[in-house]
């Protein structure tokens, strides 16, 4: 689980940190010339969530230095959070106590100490198999059969989406790509960097040139020319980061597509269950972004598809 | 150093934070009333309030609980200075009303549950009388109704381990007892202000 902290590395690093620089910039000026108070409100919003970037990049920035394990732990953590910005929008009931108790302080830890200790037998099928037949089982145990079905397999849906899913970002480290070996945190960067400007890109295309809604009744703040503006977008930044990658260019923009794609289709996925369970936000942890849910939805589906691909094609 | 210690354990294991929708957090003498569903209620509540007003707000507690075991006396006396009254068989002499208004004085806001007891129910039940009393011998204070939520997930009645959900607590506009309102009028009113929280 070593890390090189290479030219490239710092090459990514440094470009992330320019980049922030001058959104911050920007982010100033146009706090000091929009005196509305519609726009005024935007900017704010803006500058809180560049703010929290700042803070998200060196936590990310920190786990990198600190090589696999870091990262390890710093996605064993937003799992455990995000797990409980879920479990509280879902209806469980005290019958599930017990259920929980395990969920969040054995199968969580479990999955991440898998990757880190490099099992992936048991990492890919721990959660899919064995938690699904542990949960129902402890809940039985309590002897409370009403809406069983309901509580258990929402509970197992948050296992799969906070934990299973998340999860595959930093087993990254697994891959043994040949040529590669030794560089998996630049993947791992360059993964995150393109779910997060896919994102960033698709909140200022929206923002600036979005009319047409892509799905008014999930989330009313997609539109159209946000999808295409953003996805093509960060499709290309991505395919010009191929050299921090095993990828060839036209791999890296076959790969950013898809990231982009499962990005937003997480997005999408997880604004249908905030407005199912009548809420705005999963939490308010991070200003601007509301809680680690809002900001990691896109890495849920993006991590596993973006994770085989490249162990299929790649290893 | 034991309370910014407790503090900081309450609000990371429930995550919760203060919602102030109904009134602003102010340091005049207050009575903060809220639903009981968890064991955890009094020290988040407390927990969540800033801390000079947290300096002078003191919690009234059933003396059976809190003076079992050394832990408990330990955060009942030193830590949360709870008002500790008798719930079991209250007598002439040992009025807990007038327990309570002399460990007030003219400073100390407090917060009482007046369920008289842990409910594990979604909404609260019929209130016992003592906030009417405290109401009528002091009428100069606002009484803040206080809507605790989903800390029974964290821990419910009759579990040891808790399991780290999100918890919230909201403060609602404050209410009076009105001129001439009647024991169980007053009380129901004072539960409806608690159960319309959710909604505001």
């Amino acid at each position: 689980m070593n890390t090189k902290f290479d030219n490239e590395t710092l090459w990514l690093v440094g470009g992330v940190m320019a980049l922030l620089a001058i959104a911050t910039v920007l982010g100033q000026l146009l706090r000091m010339h929009m005196g509305g108070e519609q726009s005024s409100k935007t900017v704010e919003n803006l500058n809180a969530r560049i703010k929290a970037w700042w803070l998200m990049v060196a936590i990310f920035g920190f786990a990198m230095i600190t090589g696999g394990i870091g990262s390890v732990v710093l996605f064993g953590i937003t799992s455990f959070l995000g797990l409980r910005e879920f479990i509280t929008l879902t209806p469980t009931k005290p019958g599930d106590h017990r259920t929980l108790f395990w969920v969040f302080f054995v199968i969580t830890p479990l999955q991440y100490w898998l990757v880190a200790v490099d099992w992936y037998g048991l990492f890919a099928i721990m959660i899919p198999v064995y938690a699904f037949l542990f949960v129902p089982l402890r809940s039985v145990m309590s002897g409370d059969c009403d809406r069983f079905l309901q509580r258990t397999s929402t509970i197992q849906w948050a296992l799969m989406v906070c934990v299973y899913c998340v999860s595959h970002a930093p087993a990254i480290f697994l891959l043994k790509i040949p040529g590669y070996e030794g560089q998996s945190g630049k993947l791992l960067f360059y993964f995150v960097l393109v779910v997060q400007l896919s994102d960033v890109l698709q909140y200022v295309w929206g923002k600036t040139l979005g009319h047409h809604k892509i799905a008014p009744h999930v989330s009313p703040s997609k539109t159209w020319e946000g999808f295409l503006g953003g996805i093509t977008t960060a499709t290309l930044i991505g395919a010009g980061l191929w050299w921090a990658t095993p990828f060839t260019p036209l791999q890296s923009a076959g790969m950013s597509l898809t990231i982009t794609l499962m990005g937003f289709a997480g997005g999408l996925v997880m604004s249908a269950i905030k407005r199912d369970r009548g809420v705005k936000d999963y939490g308010t942890i991070i200003e601007g972004h509301g809680g680690v849910m809002d900001r990691i939805d896109s890495i849920c589906f993006a991590a596993p598809v973006f994770f085989h691909l490249t162990r299929y094609y790649f290893t | 150093m034991t309370e910014d210690f407790l503090v900081m354990l309450a609000k990371v294991i429930t995550g919760a934070h203060g919602r102030w929708v109904g009134c602003s957090p102010d340091t005049k003498q207050r009575i903060y009333f809220a639903n009981h569903t968890s064991n955890l209620d009094a020290l988040v509540l407390w927990a969540v309030l800033p801390p000079e007003i947290r300096q002078s707000t003191r919690t009234v507690a059933a003396r059976d609980y809190w003076t079992a075991g050394t832990l408990r006396r330990y955060l009942a006396e030193k830590v949360f200075q709870a008002i500790l009254i008798e719930r079991t068989r209250p007598t002439a002499h040992d009025n807990p009303i007038e327990q309570i208004l002399n460990a007030m004085g003219e400073s100390c806001s407090i917060i009482i549950f007046p369920e008289g007891g842990r409910n594990p129910g979604l909404d609260p039940m019929p209130f016992k009388s003592g906030l009417y009393h405290l109401a009528q011998k002091r009428p100069d204070m606002e009484l803040v109704p206080v809507l605790i939520d989903n800390l029974n997930r964290v821990l419910p009645k009759g579990e040891i381990l808790p399991v780290p959900l999100l918890g919230s607590v909201t403060f609602g506009p404050p209410i009076h007892l009105l001129n001439g309102e009647s024991k169980t009028a007053f009380l129901d009113r004072a539960r409806q202000a608690l159960v319309k929280i959710r909604d505001l």
